[in-house]
């Protein structure tokens, strides 16, 4: 700035020949004109903020499902007595023979004591809306439910789910406008916010949630528990949809299993594996007025409600997987994993699935790395060929039969016939909690998050004439100001985790119907620190988080970037252009984001002549822990890029969900990480890890410990930590406790 | 010789410009298609560091909008952007004016303005704002305390992180 006070300017010199108003005038366009500039510089920050929150979510799920597929890989193709296979094993045997009996027990509160002291709310069942209440109360006080009631609601839930219908139907009326809400992820400040600003779930306002309860957020287990109260209350007016959070499997990931075992120290593997029951029991869809569909995810050009209606939900405890239920009545070998299981049996039973889940050939390992669960439905049918190929062998007769052309009927009438309708099942129910709508026409693969599908206007118009439908309501994409309109307006996104990145990032919403199912939209934003944000202020802070984040992930990356700089840097120079730069970075991060538009706040050390130092660059991104300088630098950087990988791999590994694993375990996570990545990981350095971690040298290392000692930067990143930074502190919690919104 | 090296610096210019353009108008191009809604052009006018009027905005968007869609492609969005570029349509204001013209709005020189008087001057002179706008650039601006507009603090704002 500099100009000071000078009165020798062009705006006065001219006050003189035309007068004071016009000069005014002008001074006031001038103004507006700067004003404007900076309201739009500002937008395109909060687009690349944006963009950059949403590129690592997605990067983060397209990992996990990455993940699972390799273990899945592991688990079909491993011998049955290699130790990885036996590490991993457990999380994908489901519980499906176990019958109700045997649950019951499984769920059996009544030898676990309530003590005097304990504070917190009591329940009695059948529950009253009274105790619904109370227990909303309770939460936001801080409080915590007792594990004898957590268990006996639950029991109660999984009781009163299991008659529930696939697609609820119910209808509006003048009195009753239907109250919708999208994802919560543990954020319980937003529900309490809802239940404020619209009232609390009763006869009078019938409430739909629209899945995805769980993760990220800190409260996941408060928001079940108090769905699932007034769910029991009101079972005729209240409706939850499932989401794709709601499976245990996406759970290691984001943080509900680590935040339910942190709660219930005693008996919080329990209340995993019954929740595990009752998502699977969460029925699918809401249909209001036979007009108006809400489901988490979306459609896909196979959607059809007669074919969901119909599938055995609960078959499916992770939708990420098609389920192998057909394959044990053929096999008629039962599979429970609460009780020691024959592993021979195991494998019988693998084997079958994995020739019918994978093509024969899948001989090496760059198999799964690319392969979304997309891809799975048409290996199947690929393999399907693949298993006529061998029976063909084994039998002449049915081989005249295949060479004719109803090939496709032949398929039906072997026992391929039910594998065929369960991949079919499997295929629309992933596509249900998993797609996303997009603007061109047509249906694609889900390839940014890994599973489930995009599906065009097309598409909608399609589906909503072929079901007589309207409107779909659906979840599952954070949108900026918590909901967005798309196809027409025939697709409403509805998202009720305000503040979902970071405080000031986005807007919660909820939506109203009433009998003339027109959508009324009811924005909020629940922090008690955003509206002492001023705009520029919130703005501002999303971005540095949004940066921060970043910029870990491009510290992460720093052997793959120096690789990508040095091609540029032919005469090893040290430098590069920008436009080298932003090239290099992309061709690494893949992340498609405006790099040379965020390089003014990714580098600060810049050389005169507009070159990039790299090595420069790479020291002031360099934020790590204090013990790591013995620690192999590939291995430190293999560990910060691949964390939440590594979390949940250590969270399979400790199959007794104690929180500690043995040294023995520990090495064979990396072990698996090392097949995973496809590099080579050496014994030294592991151990030099270990040591580093083992204080006490008790030879058991502490998960939690040991992500937090290797964690890039000193404050919590969202999006790795699933859960927001701005709650944790108690200034900010008391602060909550005055607060009239809330 | 010279000449070589005259057009190679115009190469590198173009491509120069021309990232920039496509990053900016991708950043509004939310539907991935190449498109982006006339509505934001101003946004993309302005983010580029452009002053145009309101009504230069109008004729432009006018111009190259798609048919009436509401929307408007990369393909002409890029001819009459260049065209833009190269005539130097809307040059930048110089930061020193934006002082004087708050000084001159500042009629007894207390060093602020009221509310009041800045909402009579920016919602009913010139391009007049929309409430929107002057509700958020109020909010903005407020000092929390005093309740007034002290357009010193505000212009480093106002002009901070213009050469993105």
């Amino acid at each position: 700035m500099g100009c000071g006070v000078t009165k020798s300017n062009h705006l006065h010199k001219h006050t003189t020949s035309s007068g004071r108003g016009d000069t005014a005038i002008r001074a006031a366009i001038l103004i507006q004109r700067w004003y404007r500039q900076y309201v739009a510089r500002r937008e395109m920050r909060r687009r690349y903020t944006w963009h950059i929150f949403q590129s690592i979510e997605y990067s983060g799920e397209q990992a996990q499902i990455k993940l699972y597929n390799f273990l899945g890989y592991l688990m079909d193709n491993f011998t049955p007595s290699s130790n990885e296979r036996n590490l991993i094993s457990h999380i994908f045997r489901e519980n499906e023979v176990c019958r109700d009996a045997e649950w019951e027990r499984y769920f059996c509160y009544k030898n676990i004591e309530v003590p005097e002291i304990y504070s917190g709310p009591h329940l009695t069942f059948p529950l009253t809306v009274e105790e619904a209440v109370g227990l909303v109360e309770a939460f936001r006080n801080k409080k915590q439910l007792h594990s004898r009631y957590v268990l006996q609601l639950l029991l109660e839930t999984w009781k009163l789910l299991r008659m529930l219908p696939n697609i609820n139907r119910i209808s509006t009326c003048h009195s009753k406008e239907i109250t919708i809400c999208g994802d919560l992820h543990g954020q319980l400040e937003d529900l309490l916010l809802i239940f404020y600003k619209n009232g609390m779930p009763s006869l009078e306002k019938p409430y739909v949630f629209n899945g995805d309860f769980v993760d990220r957020g800190r409260d996941s287990i408060e928001i079940l528990l108090i769905l699932f109260a007034f769910l029991l209350v009101y079972p005729s007016n209240v409706y939850l949809n499932r989401g794709n959070h709601e499976d245990h499997i996406v759970n290691l990931r984001y943080g509900f299993t680590k935040e339910v075992l942190n709660k219930y120290k005693m008996h919080g593997k329990r209340i995993l594996k019954l929740l595990q029951k009752i998502f699977s029991w969460l029925p699918l869809a809401t249909v209001i007025d036979q007009k108006v569909l809400v489901l988490h995810g979306g459609i896909s050009d196979s959607t059809d409600l007669g074919v969901l209606a119909r599938a055995d939900r609960h078959i499916y405890i992770s939708a990420l997987r098609p389920p192998k239920k057909r394959h044990h009545s053929l096999a008629g070998i039962s599979i429970d994993s609460d009780t020691d299981v024959d592993t021979a049996a195991i494998s019988r039973v693998f084997q079958r699935r994995a020739s019918f889940t994978y093509p024969k050939p899948l001989g090496t390992r760059d198999c799964f790395q690319n392969r979304s669960l997309q891809d799975f439905s048409d290996r199947i049918r690929v393999n399907m060929e693949n298993q006529l190929e061998l029976s063909r062998r084994e039998e002449p007769t049915l081989n005249a039969q295949i060479n004719k052309p109803e090939q496709e009927s032949l398929f039906l009438s072997t026992d391929s016939v039910s594998s065929d309708t369960t991949v079919d099942e499997w295929k629309q129910i992933l596509d249900l909690l998993w797609s996303d709508p997009m603007t061109q026409d047509g249906c694609i693969p889900n390839e940014v998050r890994g599973g489930g599908c995009y599906w065009g206007p097309d598409v909608t118009e399609d589906f909503l004439n072929r079901h007589n439908l309207q409107l779909i309501i659906r979840s599952h994409e954070c949108k900026q100001e918590g909901y967005e309109f798309c196809h027409n307006r025939k697709v409403l996104t509805l998202f009720s985790a305000s503040n979902y990145y970071d405080v000031g990032s986005n807007r919660g919403a909820y939506v109203k119907l009433g009998p003339d199912l027109v959508p009324y939209l009811i924005q909020y934003q629940a922090s008690s620190m955003t509206r002492e944000l001023t705009v520029r202020q919130s703005v501002g802070r999303t971005e540095r988080s949004a940066l921060r984040v970043l910029r870990e992930q491009l510290f992460a990356h720093k052997s793959d970037l120096l690789c990508a700089f040095r091609k540029f840097d032919s005469e090893n120079t040290g430098l590069v252009s920008l436009n080298d730069w932003a090239s290099a970075v992309e061709s690494v991060m893949h992340l498609d984001l405006p790099w040379r538009m965020l390089r003014s706040q990714l580098v600060t050390c810049k050389n005169s002549e507009g070159t990039i130092d790299y090595y420069e660059w790479f020291n002031e991104l360099a934020i790590t822990g204090s013990k790591t300088d013995h620690i192999d630098q590939s291995l430190l950087e293999t560990l910060y890029r691949h964390r939440s990988t590594l979390e949940t791999i250590f969270r399979i590994v400790d199959t007794d969900n104690s929180g500690f694993i043995s040294m023995q375990d520990f090495r064979q996570t990396w072990k698996l990480l090392s097949v995973y990545l496809k590099m080579e990981i050496t014994d030294e350095a592991i151990s030099d890890l270990a040591i580093t971690i083992d204080s006490n040298h008790d030879g058991s290392i502490d998960i939690d410990e040991f992500m937090e000692a290797f964690r890039l930067t000193d404050k919590k990143s969202r999006l790795e930590r699933g859960r927001s930074m701005f709650m944790g502190t108690t200034s900010d919690l008391t602060k909550l406790e005055g607060d009239p919104n809330i | 010789m010279a000449e070589n090296s005259k057009s190679a610096e115009a190469t590198v210019l173009n491509t120069k410009i021309l990232k920039k353009l496509k990053g900016a108008f991708q950043a509004f191009d939310t539907k991935s298609d190449n498109t982006v809604d006339i509505k934001e052009i101003g946004t993309i006018f302005y983010s580029l560091g452009f002053f145009p009027t309101q009504a230069d905005l109008q004729k432009f968007t006018s111009e190259v909008e798609d048919e009436r869609s509401g929307y408007i492609h990369w393909d002409r969005f890029l001819p009459a952007m260049t065209k833009v570029l190269l005539e130097d349509k809307f040059p930048p204001i110089a930061d020193e004016l934006l002082l004087q013209a708050f000084e001159v709005l500042d009629i007894e020189k207390r060093g602020y303005l009221k509310p009041e008087e800045l909402t009579n001057y920016m919602t009913k002179e010139g391009e007049p704002f929309t409430q929107e706008e002057m509700d958020e650039m109020l909010t903005a601006f407020t000092d929390e305390e005093k309740k007034h507009i002290y357009y010193k603090d505000v212009i480093p704002h106002l002009t901070l992180e213009r050469k993105m």
